[in-house]
């Protein structure tokens, strides 16, 4: 059974959104996209500075298996993207939620956010 | 309707990701991929290749017959227990298939192809056979269990009684030999030292647990792909099929064809060297980050090509293709990766072998 903490918003694609103090959206992959993905070798994120429109693909995460790409849960601008994950991309692999995130937007739109799951939502999803 | 081979139960308790493959149900990993190619390549560990089909080849015209239906030349198998990698072709000298051949006496030559290919294959082998005094048995009751790495052998050695034992220590690369119920040979997959093992279904998931119980890892498919990738092993279907030759496939190596021999694709192969042979199947390791994969476009000096493999080598913390690429093409190339292109050096498989990268490869 995969890991679904409960304080964070998730996509039907497998991302998830945990919004920080200053108001910008945190994203990731889900334990579950992590474990169907396999080990993680390669992580190609946007820049700081680029703007992302919600739904689009803006980033690609490859495991030795297969390629996949990231969606983006929410519009806005990249203000940090995780350099850690150059040399390290396993991290998403052992830890997804926390050391494995992604990158950090700064939101257009806040009223975006409702539109994505609950992990109640998120679970019934992966149960299908 | 997928079928399942006699070690199911096995994988399921080892707790494997179980995928189709070719009709079958069989293991892409047991956790971690990466962590079982490195087990293959510094220890050693196993893999079920149940799936993939046996026949038997008995009767007086044996060995004529598989003169005629392969590109190697099973001449070159005169003492018994000796294996013979080959293509078998069709008469375009396009690749059915690739195979392994072991000599186990004048009426007996035993044959494995692969999987995915079954049903071509036999039918292939049954309609060519029909003018030769053979008979062709296949042998789906046998189960078959590659334990690989520099450990392996000893793994294995270890579960004989000890007149076998010490036999089996003896197989040369290339040989095999009938122990009691297993049929041990030292051939495998992986560019590591180690044993293919066939023996009958009910006994297969006793020596697939002795095995475990000798610390030897359970390793899927995924493994077992980026590992021949390393080795510089072709994967049927992926980097060859109907539509090339041997020619153009990096395996020239494994045609017999200079002397007087009649074999099925011979006239085309000769048609096509003396025409000058347009592609090669070449390697490539990605200068840059980023992961190469199959069906990338290839942009040379002498015009474009395409990956057939691709993947991430653990080994090398590389990415590493194999790509068919105009003949012409020396030293570097660039590959499209989500419209970009990046530098690649074209290098000559294997890139790593007997746990460690080859030499000139990076």
């Amino acid at each position: 059974m995969s890991n679904i903490p409960s304080h964070l918003n998730y996509t039907e694609s497998h991302e998830w959104v945990s919004v920080d103090d200053d108001g910008n959206a945190r994203i990731g992959i889900t334990d579950h996209a992590q474990e169907a993905l396999g080990d993680l070798v390669y992580v190609e994120l946007p820049a700081v500075g680029d703007e992302i429109s919600q739904s689009d693909p803006c980033a690609v995460v490859e495991s030795v298996k297969a390629a996949s790409d990231l969606y983006a849960p929410v519009s806005g601008t990249i203000v940090e993207i995780n350099e850690t994950l150059d040399d390290d991309p396993a991290v998403i692999n052992s830890d997804p939620y926390d050391d494995g995130w992604l990158f950090l937007v700064k939101l257009v739109d806040k009223a975006e956010l409702e539109g994505l799951k609950d992990a109640e939502a998120y679970a019934a999803l992966l149960e299908d | 309707m997928s079928q399942r081979t006699p070690l199911f139960n096995e994988h399921v308790a080892a707790g494997a990701r179980m995928v189709d493959f070719g009709g079958w149900e069989m293991p892409i990993n047991y956790g971690s991929q990466i962590e079982e190619h490195h087990k293959v390549r510094q220890a050693a560990g196993m893999f079920d290749v149940s799936h993939m089909t046996v026949v038997d080849i008995k009767g007086p015209q044996a060995r004529i017959f598989l003169s005629y239906l392969l590109a190697n030349d099973v001449a070159k198998l005169q003492t018994p227990g000796r294996a013979l990698y080959s293509c078998m072709l069709n008469e375009q000298g396009g690749i059915l298939d690739d195979l392994i051949t072991y000599y186990l006496d004048e009426l007996f030559f035993r044959v494995v192809v692969n999987a995915a290919t079954h049903d071509k294959d036999m039918a292939w082998i049954t309609e060519q056979a029909r003018a030769f005094d053979i008979e062709v048995t296949e042998r789906p009751e046998l189960a078959m269990i590659a334990v690989q790495g520099p450990a392996a052998r000893q793994a294995v050695l270890e579960q004989l009684p000890d007149g076998d034992a010490r036999s089996a220590a003896e197989l040369k690369p290339f040989s095999a030999g009938q122990f009691g119920d297993l049929f041990i040979a030292r051939t495998g997959y992986t560019g590591e030292d180690g044993f293919e093992v066939s023996m009958p279904a009910q006994a297969a998931s006793g020596f697939w647990n002795q095995c475990l119980a000798a610390g030897v890892a359970p390793c899927g498919l995924g493994a077992r792909d980026t590992l021949r990738l390393e080795a510089g092993m072709n994967l049927y279907g992926q980097d060859m099929d109907e539509t090339v030759t041997p020619l153009e496939s990096a395996l020239g190596w494994t045609v017999a064809m200079k002397d007087e021999r009649a074999f099925v694709g011979k006239d085309a192969l000769l048609k096509q060297k003396a025409g000058g042979v347009e592609s090669k199947l070449v390697g490539l390791v990605l200068q840059g980050r980023g992961v190469l994969r199959p069906g990338q476009r290839i942009v040379t000096d002498a015009g474009e090509g395409v990956t057939t493999s691709g993947s991430f080598s653990p080994t090398l913390q590389k990415a590493i293709a194999f790509a068919r690429i105009p003949s012409e093409a020396v030293q570097s190339c660039q590959v499209d990766i989500r419209g970009k292109l990046l530098d690649c050096s074209i290098v000559r498989p294997p890139f790593a072998r007997d746990g460690a990268v080859c030499e000139g490869i990076v």
